[in-house]
């Protein structure tokens, strides 16, 4: 018998919805100061840090976060809220993203208290910005691969070796990485490599920038020589890092970042069209938004089970599965149905521009944060069938 | 929705499992099974359970009868049990009781209309009403009214659909219905149109749990090349893409129920999620069902196989009351007419 799936009709309480007039009213104030266009998510500069010190002052920078580290105590519903607007509007959420995420609740779970107290209300005031040191130049998805040494010496470990497709690792002041202390075992390949805070910009670690077909600068080499951790920048067991990899990807996995990241050609393309659109177009269109729809009330199913305290690993690898191939795909489909727009529409270079963007980005969608491959067999494993 | 969560699923799933197993009735060339299932059904007043109790049904809420047809659906239950409860459901509508015995409604597709003449009979032609022949009375909208109407009085050309179910041509031609009331005002054939995409749509959500579940289980058992086809990583990775489409359809057609379960009168939103529920599950009808045969290969192909009554009905519930590419249109006719800045705000709505 097959675990049943499960995707609860979740709703987002009375309070999100005021949570989300306030995020609109801040971001419409944002785009008006000319802090970021909503209509060009190509653009050069991403990272913004003025902007991410603005949205750590509204509170929304690890909102779910215990009062005494600088967060909000608020509900995941009401962090969904904030990621999606933010999302939608293009806004530059580069340098808080992941702190936010990913690094930030690690921390929580593993970090010494002196370490949380230093660096999570700096997260939450939007000043530190945060990489992931996981990929090694022979170690992608093969997450267990990983070669690069921590060898222990007096009073912390000396790191040798290289991490490499790191985002932002070239603005961060901070890396949450993983590192081989002990070789595998025969037992247990996924033994022997521990989790460990790397602060950056020191002598020691040096982050070569790697061009993307994108045009845009976002990912990098970080080589690490005799470069020194400290014995309470250790995060979790040592040798036991495979143990504790696993229980926050649902959180990273199913946000709404996961099928929005290419969303703007669709609403482009809702403006080119305009109010009368012939029947292919109002078909694509409505097969687009009932998508779109679909996914969002999964995405949201899933913080609704994980705002209850259930751990739905499975229906979060689905939504990302299926949630980036589609918003892959949508720039394709937004093409064909742009085949037809009329010349006289004023939007016409802008959806061209962003097509254009967006069909080069498509490709690393279904890549970053676990491959589709990945995916379906953790999807495959929890049907029963490995 | 796979756990009962209340007396009236339970019921519902008890009645399913004890009568309506998909392997004996596939055996079963006589029909031998019906006559008890519909029996059990209606003792447990599953059909009439959308009917008021003052109108003669059993009274049960809105969100009680979309998990049993969400249940029906996982067993694709071949009795017009969606069908008698949506007529009870659009007579009550008008607080008309209702009869004993098999109904459906009239119209099920966007094109056909029947028209309320000024003699008060009814005339116009249905097509592909499902369960027609198997009626006794038809819930009718025509227009601005609803009528009850003997099923005795009109002519039926039976047809067999896609899932083997009949789905059946109705001509009304000046027929006297049995009662007649206006219809709540606003009320509209869209309205009843979604309303029998959403029960699709829960039925199609359930055939690909069924389905899944099928193609996991044999994907298990069966062995080529020396191990069980579950271990090939091409055989896994289909049964994932099968499960994401199940996952899609469930997530999309219980949203829309829930929307309807607690709607404080139609809107855009109601619209998008209705709609919405019948173009998703219905892709994924058939994305779902094409994995779910891949896997089983030859066997699954055969009409001793019991898959066929799960992927053939889940296909054919995409055509009932408006096909996928029929609400595409309409909703995208509607995000166009809203513009491109309330897009956002309408699928954020909730």
């Amino acid at each position: 018998m097959t675990a049943a799936l499960r995707f609860d009709p979740i709703r987002l309480p009375e309070k999100c919805e005021q949570l989300r007039k306030e995020v609109r009213a801040f971001l419409a104030e944002e785009i008006a100061a000319g802090t970021f266009d909503p209509h060009q998510p190509n653009r050069e500069d991403t990272d913004a840090p003025e902007f991410s010190r603005r949205v750590g002052a509204k509170g929304w920078l690890g909102m779910t976060w215990p009062k005494k580290y600088g967060g909000q105590e608020r509900s995941f519903l009401e962090r969904y809220v904030v990621t999606e607007e933010m999302r939608v509007a293009n806004a530059p959420t580069r340098r808080f993203f992941v702190a936010d995420r990913q690094s930030g609740p690690v921390l929580l779970k593993y970090a010494p208290e002196h370490v949380k107290m230093d660096i999570l209300p700096r997260i939450c005031r939007g000043e530190i910005c945060f990489a992931i040191g996981m990929s090694e130049p022979n170690s992608g998805s093969d997450l267990f691969a990983a070669k690069t040494r921590a060898t222990k010496t007096d009073g912390g470990y000396l790191i040798n070796g290289t991490k490499i497709w790191t985002s932002s690792a070239h603005i961060a002041d901070y890396m949450i990485a993983i590192f081989r202390t002990s070789p595998p075992t025969k037992e247990n390949r996924r033994h022997g490599l521990t989790q460990f805070l790397v602060k950056m910009k020191q002598p020691g670690i040096q982050v070569n920038p790697i061009g993307q077909i994108t045009g845009q600068y976002e990912f990098n080499e970080v080589v690490f020589t005799d470069y020194f951790v400290p014995d309470d920048h250790v995060l979790g067991e040592v040798d036991g890092a495979w143990k504790q990899a696993t229980s926050e990807l649902a959180y990273e996995r199913s946000g709404p970042e996961r099928f929005l990241e290419t969303y703007y050609v669709l609403t482009e393309l809702v403006r080119a069209v305009g109010k009368n659109p012939d029947t292919r177009s109002a078909e694509g269109i409505g097969r687009l938004v009932a998508q779109v729809h679909t996914m969002r009330r999964m995405s949201v199913s899933v913080a609704g089970m994980l705002q209850a305290g259930k751990e739905p690993v499975v229906e979060a690898s689905i939504v990302k599965d299926i949630g980036t191939i589609w918003e892959q795909a949508l720039p394709h489909r937004v093409r064909e149905l742009a085949a037809f727009v009329e010349e006289t529409a004023t939007n016409r270079e802008t959806l061209e521009k962003q097509l254009s963007f967006a069909i080069k980005t498509a490709p690393k969608l279904t890549i970053q944060g676990g491959t589709t491959e990945v995916l379906r067999g953790i999807i495959a494993r929890g049907l029963g069938l490995r | 929705m796979a756990e009962s969560e209340n007396i009236v699923v339970e019921t519902a799933e008890k009645i399913f499992g004890d009568l309506a197993d998909a392997q004996t009735i596939n055996h079963d060339k006589k029909g031998a099974w019906k006559s008890p299932l519909w029996q059990a059904l209606t003792e447990a007043g599953l059909p009439l359970a959308w009917v008021p109790e003052d109108c003669g049904g059993s009274g049960a809420s809105l969100a009680d009868g979309f998990a049993v047809l969400n249940a029906a659906g996982r067993h694709a239950i071949a009795v017009p049990l969606a069908e008698t409860m949506l007529a009870g459901w659009l007579l009550a509508q008008a607080k008309i009781s209702s009869p004993e015995g098999e109904m459906t409604v009239i119209p099920a597709t966007p094109k056909d209309r029947i028209t309320l003449n000024a003699d008060g009979t009814l005339s116009g032609r249905a097509r592909s009403v499902p369960f027609a022949k198997a009626a006794k009375h038809f819930a009718v909208l025509a227009g601005n009214s609803i009528a009850l109407v003997e099923a005795a009085k009109c002519r039926i050309e039976a047809g067999i659909g896609l899932g083997g179910d009949n789905s059946d041509i109705v001509a009304l031609d000046k027929v006297a219905p049995v009662t007649t009331k206006p219809a709540p005002k606003g009320f509209d054939q869209t309205q009843l149109l979604l309303m029998g995409g959403v029960v699709r749509s829960l039925q199609i959500a359930g055939a690909l749990e069924a389905m899944l579940e099928i193609s996991v289980r044999y994907s298990n058992e069966r062995v080529a090349f020396e191990k069980k086809i579950s271990k090939f990583q091409a055989v896994q990775h289909n049964l994932a893409k099968l499960a994401g489409e199940s996952a899609a359809a469930l997530a999309a057609a219980t949203s829309a129920a829930d929307t309807i379960a607690n709607s404080k009168g139609f809107d855009d939103a109601y619209f998008l999620e209705a709609a919405s529920a019948k173009i998703r599950c219905s892709e994924a009808a058939e994305k779902g069902g094409a994995i779910a045969h891949q896997v089983h290969g030859a066997i699954g192909f055969t009409i001793e196989h019991i898959l066929h009554r799960f992927s053939l009905r889940a296909l054919a519930w995409r055509d009932d009351f408006g096909s996928e590419s029929y609400w595409a249109v309409e909703l995208g006719k509607l995000v166009a007419d809203r513009g491109a800045d309330e897009l956002w705000p309408l699928v954020a709505s909730r």
